[in-house]
């Protein structure tokens, strides 16, 4: 099943008439002819949830920003991808940016939404171009613009550049960035479907989770809600890292377990033996080998204590000294930290400065309780997810790979 | 501010119009006219933020309270070369870890530095979404995988 990476083989991918050729832009004029209502039924009818990483429902996000009586509404593509260990929705934007741009243009019809934005991150340059390119092919057919074939229905796309913030995947601190602030997030509520951007109602919608409208409208919500679980149905895409014999982006089944990804079709690299798996992106916490029977979607992977997150599988062979992962995890989280929320400011940077001292011989007997008790004065005391996901990260590592620690301690 | 004067030409004036024109508030344009302002000086020098600020009516620290939230906005002269090399986990396990310490024998670089012949500046990155070619690097917008030191270097030796 090709839906997502279908089209993505070949440099002539992005191209307009390529796109075209191929039954590209035929869902769009199949959602004109529905009503903007109807167009949110069938998103709603396919289960699908959002690709970013919350995993809420996405025709539900959609009718709540369409039932507001505001005025103007906006859509925003979610390109940001910073998530480290994720790098899926880069292979649809350079191979396939017209599939997003499609998904984008029946998405404002359904939201009532005459402007758009892409916010892609600053660290994909040649993107960049890619997106100009097909943003002007779009509007020179017709596809976006003032009067989109011939309908007179009105949507412009803008692309907007992040400046590496990986803060700014968070959806309050994206509109913020793009308000020309700081990309610090808001508290919410209100959520953006009813003050987001400019205040107005705002739909922001991951790259991952757009690009898979085209389909639900030609071929229908229920014939996509019978793809892979059907509690949590669809497709996936799986960013694959780490000790892998093929590292790259898979598109499978919602529920297809960790092992057929990691056995079946990537094959374990490095030394060869499992230690240990991320299965969404650093943010979601490490898995021991024991637990890759998991079926990968948002239902299941909680009950073994993580999450689906970005759906970016990072490997690690038993070479790997978990303790130093941990550390590096804890200076991604400290570096990137906007500086809001002193949990999440000061808990953090305090965390990655022990993690520090254990690493280099000078831990204390006490430390792992203390980082145990500073990720629990973190958790659920910050605007957004980030403190969160650094104290989970922290608190799971220690619990998984006690060892690896304890050998560094007793050690200095 | 003296030598530090930023001025600007038509050709830039109307490019700053044209992002005006895509949206609908100056604000929205910070982003947006602090890259062309980096990219026409090179960095972003008092001058260039004054100008920021001038051109879109924005005083000139709040143009600087946002560019310095930024990772990607430079606020020291760079080399003519940017290397973004990336440390995060799936590079740091693939081989990574001791790139940066080449750099500083090969080159003399050290992170957020610029090598003492002005050719290259390093910016250690958190991950630029490479991780099935771990490890990597941008090379300015060039992207650059599956790295080893012989390599990098063999690589940047490229870079002029």
């Amino acid at each position: 099943m090709a839906i997502l990476l279908k089209n993505t083989i070949g440099p002539d991918a992005a191209d307009i008439d390529k796109y075209i050729t191929d039954g590209g832009y035929h869902a769009v004029a199949k959602a004109f002819e529905m009503k903007p209502a109807d167009v949110i039924d069938e998103v709603k009818k396919s289960g699908l949830r959002g690709r970013g990483g919350a995993g809420f429902p996405a025709g539900m996000k959609w009718s709540f920003a369409a039932a507001d009586p505001q005025k103007p509404k906006y859509l925003i593509c979610n390109a940001d991808e910073g998530e480290p260990g994720t790098f899926k929705d880069r292979v649809i934007l350079e191979n396939n940016a017209h599939l997003l741009i499609e998904g984008m243009v029946i998405s404002a019809y359904a939201l009532g939404a005459e402007k758009g934005y892409i916010y892609l991150r600053g660290e994909y340059p040649k993107i960049r171009d890619v997106l100009l390119k097909a943003i002007k092919e779009a509007e020179e057919r017709d596809y976006l613009g003032d009067d989109i074939m011939g309908k007179g229905i009105v949507f412009r796309l803008g692309l907007h550049m992040g400046a590496g913030a990986y803060i700014c995947g968070e959806e309050t601190a994206l509109i913020e960035s793009l308000e020309g602030k700081r990309g610090q997030p808001r508290i919410k509520p209100p959520f953006p479907v009813n003050r987001g951007f400019s205040s107005k109602p705002t739909v922001v919608n991951n790259v991952e989770t757009l690009a898979n409208i085209p389909f639900i409208v030609e071929r229908g919500g229920d014939a996509y809600s019978k793809i892979g679980n059907p509690e949590c149905p669809g497709v996936k895409l799986f960013s694959v890292s780490g000790h892998v014999n093929k590292p790259g982006v898979y598109e499978l089944p919602m529920g297809v377990t960790l092992r057929e990804i990691i056995y079946t079709h990537c094959g374990v690299g490095g030394t060869g033996r499992l230690k240990a798996v991320i299965p969404g992106g650093i943010s979601t916490p490490v898995l021991t080998p024991d637990k890759i029977d998991c079926p990968m979607d948002f239902l299941n992977l909680p009950k073994v204590g993580s999450m689906l997150g970005s759906g970016a599988v990072m490997v690690f062979d038993d070479s790997v000294d978990m303790a130093k992962v941990c550390l590096r995890a804890t200076k991604f989280f400290e570096h990137e930290s906007c500086g809001k929320c002193t949990p999440c400011r000061e808990g953090v940077s305090w965390m990655r400065t022990i993690l520090g001292r254990i690493e280099d011989g000078a831990g204390r007997r006490e430390d792992l309780d203390l980082l145990l008790e500073i990720s629990q004065n973190i958790l659920g005391k910050t605007f957004c997810p980030l403190g969160d996901g650094a104290a989970i990260v922290v608190r799971r590592f220690i619990e998984s790979f006690r060892n690896d620690f304890e050998g560094k301690i007793s050690k200095g | 501010m003296g030598e530090n004067m930023v001025t600007v030409n038509d050709r830039i004036l109307q490019e700053v119009n044209e992002i005006r024109n895509r949206y609908h508030d100056a604000r929205s344009c910070l982003l947006p006219t602090i890259y062309i302002l980096q990219r026409e000086v090179g960095w972003l020098s008092p001058g260039a933020l004054q100008m920021v600020g001038e051109l879109l009516n924005i005083p000139k620290a709040t143009v600087k309270g946002v560019s310095t939230f930024y990772a990607m906005f430079n606020h020291q002269p760079m080399g003519r070369h940017l290397i973004q090399l990336c440390t995060n986990v799936a590079c740091m396990i693939m081989g990574g870890e001791g790139l940066s310490d080449i750099l500083k024998e090969r080159y003399g670089l050290e992170p957020n530095r610029t090598s003492p012949d002005g050719r290259f500046s390093l910016v250690i990155m958190e991950c630029i979404g490479a991780c099935d070619k771990a490890p990597a690097m941008l090379v300015d917008t060039d992207l650059h995988g599956n790295l080893t030191g012989e390599g990098m270097i063999g690589i940047l030796e490229g870079y002029t």
